[in-house]
C-alpha cells in the first residue's frame, strides 16, 4: 500500500509542487492548509490583500491543485494553538527585549506539533513541506535536516526545532531543486499557482509593519506598551522611547535623537526599561550564549573532548566513537566542543566560531571574527557543511 | 460502499421530481415575472401558484410571504429591516444564544455600527430558552425578538409559541428562523404567533438559492435592496421564478411524505444514538432527545477532536459535520454547544450526523461499524486523554 503523506498546502507555488512531485513518486497525498489566524485579529488586510497565506484566494488555490491533483483536501483549524503559542509569544518576546523568530516557534510548536499529531490522526504516515531544505540521516541512525541547493532560499534556519521523531517523519522535496526549477515543474503541469508571487515575511503581520501589528493588537486586548529612557551606553539619558518591544538590536533608524555620531540601538533592558545605544563599533561582539538547544545531525552524548578522542570508548559498542569516523556528519571536535558555521539571523552569513557545550541544552559560542548585533530571541543555528547540527535561541 | 452522506442538515440532493418541475421555467416558461406580455405572464401565474402553495402549508396568507435568496437573507431582512424600521423609537435587540450566524451576526452589526443594545437569551443544556427569562430581558424599547423554531446544529425544537406569546405581551415583535424545521415538524404560524418567520427550499430537497419570509400582514420592514417593484418593494429583484416553483413543489413533496419520512428517520436516528451510547465508550449525546427534529444527532466523544472525527470518517466514506464551517473551510467551535454550556471537551469533540430520505439501516451500521476504532485511535493518540 503507498505511503500516506499529509501536505501542508500554503496556496504557493512551492507547496503545490510538493505535492506534485509527491504524487508523481507514488505517495498517496492528502492536502491540508492550515489556517493559522484571520485578519480580524491581527489586521493589515486593508494594506496587503494578495493571495497570501491563510487568505481565501490561497485556501481556494490550495483545495483546486488538490482537485487538479485528485487528492482531499482540508482545512486544518490550527488559530487557537497559534495564537497561543506564536502569536502571544512574539509579543511577550518583544516586550521582555528580545527579538522573536515566529517562523521557528510556529514550526516546533504547530506545524511539527499539531500538524504532525493531525497527520498521524488521519492515518498519514508523513508529513510534507515545501521548504527549501532537504531531511538527511547520519549513520549513526539522527535524521538532520540538509541546507537546500538553491542557496538563495535555503530556509534551513527556520527548522533547527524539529526533533528526531518529528524529522524522521517528514518530506522535503525541493530541497534539491531551485526556485526557477519549481516555477518551471508548475508552468509545466499547468499548476495555477506557478506565478503565485512569494511572501517571506512574517505571514500574520499582513503589511510588515510589526509596530502597527504590536500596537493594534495590544490595543485590542486592552494591553499597552511602557514608556521609558533612551540611554546612552556611556550613561547619557538621550531621549525617551515608547516601548522597548518597537526596538532590535542593532536598529539605527527612528530612534529620534540627535547626536554628533551615528547611533544604534547596542542592548534593551527589561529590567530598567530601556533602551541603550552605543556607537557602531560597540555593536561588534565575538561571544554569546545559546540556549534551548535542539541537536540534529549531532550528538553530544557521542562526543569526548577532542583530547581524548584517539584513546577513548566512550560510543557504547563501537570501539570508538562512531561519530569521530565520520567526518561526513560531524563537525571537527575541539575540547569540550566542536566547530561550525554558525548563523544568528536568517539573512546573516554563517560565521566560523567554536562551539563549548556548557549543559544539556545550552553551548558558549566563540567567533572567530566579531559578529554585529548578537540579537537575543533570535535563533542561532549551527552547520557543518550543508548539515544541520543543532540550533537554538540567542540569551 | 459508496460515500455515505450524513450531513442533511447541511444541504439535500434535489429531489427529480423538483427539477422536474421546475425545467419548464428554464426554458419555456423563462419570462420574466415583472413584463405585461405572455411570457410575463405565464411566468407570473407560476410564481403566484408557488406563493399560494407555500403560503397554504405555513398557514399564512399569499400576501403575506415574500420570496429571498434563502434563508440567510430571510433572516438578515428580519432582523436589520425590522431595527432599521424602528430606529430612532426603539433600540434594543433579543436573539437567542444558539441561534444562526445569519441572525447573531446582523444583531452584532446593529449592535456596533447603530448602536442597539444586544442581549443574548440564554438556553439551557439541551438548547430551550424560558419564557420567563426572555420575559425578564424585553424592554420597552426592544425592537425584535429573534428565536430559532429547529436548531441547525443539535435539533432542539423550542416552544415558540410560549416564547413568542412573551414577546407580545410586551409589545415585542418577534422573529423565528425555521429553516432546519420547514417540512420537517409542524410549522404553522398561526399557531406560533409569530410576525416574522424564515425558511429556505435546499434543507428539503429543494433548490439552494432559494427561500422565504413570511411577513406579518401590515408589519412594516425597510428593505435591504433597492430598485425596483418585485415583492411589493421589499425585496427588488427579477423573481426567481424556476426556483420559486421548486420550493413550493418541495414543500409539498416533505409534506406529503412527513409521516413517512420522519417516522423512518426517527427510528433510525434513535437507533442510532442508541447504539453509538453503547459502543463507544463516554460518548455523549448533546441537544434533546424528545423535542428534537428527528433526523439531527448530535454527539460528543470526549479525548477526540471533532475535527479529526471529521477527516477520519470522511476518509472512510462517511460525510459528517462538526461546528460550524467558516469560509475557507476550517471548522470552529460550536457556539451553540457553548451556549448549552455543555463541557469544553466535549464541545470540541462534537459532531453532528443527520439523516436524509436516502440513509439506509444499512449505512448506519457500516457508520456503528466505523465510527468505534476512529474514536479508539484518537483517543489513543490524544496528548490530553486518559480513559
Amino acid at each position: 500500500m503507498p505511503r500516506k503523506v499529509l501536505v501542508a498546502m500554503s496556496g504557493g507555488v512551492d507547496s503545490s509542487v510538493t505535492a506534485l512531485l509527491l504524487k508523481e513518486q507514488g505517495y498517496d497525498i492528502v492536502g491540508a492548509h492550515m489556517k493559522l489566524w484571520d485578519y480580524a485579529d491581527v489586521g493589515g488586510e486593508d494594506v496587503y490583500r494578495d493571495g497570501r497565506c491563510c487568505s481565501l484566494d490561497a485556501v481556494n488555490d490550495c483545495r483546486a491543485v488538490c482537485a487538479d491533483l485528485e487528492a482531499p483536501f482540508y482545512v486544518l483549524n490550527l488559530s487557537r494553538s497559534f495564537k497561543e503559542d506564536v502569536i502571544e509569544n512574539f509579543i511577550d518576546e518583544y516586550k521582555a527585549g528580545r527579538t522573536p523568530n515566529p517562523c521557528v516557534r510556529c514550526n516546533s510548536h504547530i506545524k511539527w506539533s499539531e500538524f504532525l499529531r493531525k497527520a498521524a490522526e488521519v492515518g498519514c504516515d508523513y508529513v510534507a513541506t515545501g521548504h527549501y531544505a532537504g531531511i538527511g540521516e547520519t549513520d549513526r541512525g539522527r535524521f538532520f535536516t540538509r541546507k537546500g541547493v538553491d542557496v538563495t532560499r535555503d530556509q534551513s534556519y527556520v527548522l533547527w526545532g524539529l526533533s528526531q521523531e518529528a524529522l524522521s517523519r517528514t518530506l522535503m522535496p525541493l530541497g534539491r531543486m531551485t526556485k526557477a526549477e519549481v516555477r518551471e515543474v508548475a508552468r509545466r503541469h499547468g499548476l495555477r499557482t506557478a506565478e503565485r508571487r512569494e511572501s517571506r515575511e512574517i505571514c500574520f503581520v499582513a503589511d510588515d509593519d510589526y509596530h502597527r501589528f504590536l500596537r493594534e493588537y495590544e490595543a485590542k486586548q486592552g494591553r499597552s506598551f511602557k514608556s521609558g529612557e533612551i540611554v546612552h551606553e556611556n550613561g547619557a539619558v538621550l531621549g525617551k522611547h515608547e516601548g522597548i518591544a518597537f526596538y532590535t538590536i542593532g536598529q539605527r533608524r527612528g530612534l529620534g535623537i540627535a547626536y554628533p555620531t551615528p547611533l544604534y540601538v547596542k542592548r534593551l533592558d527589561p529590567v530598567e526599561n530601556r533602551v541603550i545605544v552605543g556607537d557602531e563599533y560597540s555593536m561588534f561582539s565575538r561571544e554569546m550564549t545559546v540556549e534551548r538547544m535542539v541537536w540534529q545531525a549531532f550528538d553530544p552524548d557521542a562526543t569526548v573532548p577532542a583530547s581524548d578522542a584517539a584513546h577513548s570508548s566512550v560510543g557504547q559498542a563501537s570501539p570508538r566513537p562512531a561519530a569521530l569516523n565520520d567526518s561526513d556528519f560531524t563537525p571537527p571536535l575541539i575540547d569540550g566542543g566542536f566547530r561550525a558555521d554558525v548563523k544568528i539571523r536568517y539573512q546573516h552569513q554563517a560565521a566560523p566560531a567554536r562551539v563549548e557545550l556548557l549543559t544539556e541544552d545550552s553551548v558558549r559560542v566563540i567567533f572567530d571574527e566579531r559578529q554585529r548585533a548578537l540579537t537575543p530571541g533570535q535563533s542561532a543555528v549551527f552547520y557543518h557543511g550543508d548539515i544541520l547540527l543543532g540550533g537554538g535561541v540567542i540569551g | 460502499m459508496d460515500p455515505i452522506y450524513l450531513d442533511h442538515n447541511a444541504t439535500t440532493p434535489v429531489d427529480p421530481e423538483v427539477i422536474e418541475a421546475m425545467l419548464p421555467y428554464f426554458s419555456k416558461g423563462f419570462g420574466n415575472a415583472s413584463s405585461v406580455h405572455h411570457f410575463g405572464r405565464e411566468a407570473k401565474v407560476a410564481l403566484e401558484n408557488g406563493r399560494e402553495r407555500i403560503a397554504s402549508f405555513i398557514n399564512c396568507q399569499p400576501s403575506e410571504l415574500y420570496f429571498t435568496s434563502g434563508g440567510t437573507e430571510s433572516d438578515n431582512l428580519s432582523v436589520l429591516g425590522t431595527a432599521y424600521n424602528l430606529q430612532g423609537k426603539k433600540k434594543h435587540l433579543i436573539v437567542g444564544a444558539a441561534e444562526h450566524h445569519a441572525v447573531l451576526e446582523p444583531a452584532e452589526f446593529l449592535h456596533h455600527k447603530h448602536g442597539f443594545d444586544l442581549d443574548l437569551l440564554e438556553v439551557d443544556s439541551e438548547g430551550f430558552s424560558s419564557p420567563f427569562k426572555l420575559a425578564r430581558l424585553i424592554r420597552d424599547d426592544t425592537a425584535l425578538v429573534s428565536v430559532m423554531h429547529g436548531n441547525n446544529e443539535t435539533g432542539t425544537v423550542q416552544d415558540i409559541a410560549a416564547l413568542c406569546q412573551k414577546a407580545h405581551e410586551k409589545g415585542t415583535l418577534f422573529h423565528t428562523d425555521a429553516v432546519q424545521s420547514i417540512g420537517k415538524v409542524p410549522v404553522d404560524v398561526q399557531e406560533l404567533g409569530v410576525d416574522l418567520l424564515s425558511l429556505t427550499g435546499h434543507k428539503i430537497y429543494g433548490p439552494k438559492g432559494t427561500g422565504a419570509l413570511f411577513i406579518r400582514q401590515g408589519l412594516k420592514i425597510e428593505p435591504l435592496f433597492y430598485g425596483g417593484s418585485h415583492e411589493k418593494k421589499r425585496r427588488p429583484g427579477t423573481e426567481n421564478v424556476a426556483g420559486v416553483v421548486g420550493l413550493a413543489k418541495a414543500l409539498e413533496l416533505a409534506w406529503k411524505r412527513h409521516d413517512e419520512d420522519s417516522a423512518r428517520i426517527g427510528d433510525l436516528a434513535d437507533y442510532f444514538i442508541d447504539q453509538v451510547l453503547k459502543v463507544v465508550p463516554q460518548s455523549r449525546f448533546n441537544g434533546s432527545r424528545t423535542n428534537r427534529i428527528p433526523q439531527t444527532v448530535n454527539m460528543s466523544f470526549p479525548g477526540a477532536e471533532g475535527e479529526s472525527i471529521i477527516l477520519s470518517l470522511d476518509m472512510k466514506g462517511v460525510a459528517a459535520s462538526s461546528g460550524s464551517a467558516c469560509t475557507s473551510g476550517a471548522t470552529e467551535p460550536s457556539h451553540v454547544l457553548k451556549a448549552m454550556k455543555i463541557p469544553v471537551e466535549a464541545g470540541q469533540s462534537a459532531v453532528r450526523f443527520s439523516l436524509g430520505r436516502a440513509t439506509t439501516r444499512e449505512q448506519i451500521d457500516y457508520v456503528l461499524q466505523e465510527l468505534p476504532p476512529i474514536i479508539e485511535r484518537l483517543r489513543a493518540m490524544s496528548p490530553t486523554y486518559n480513559g
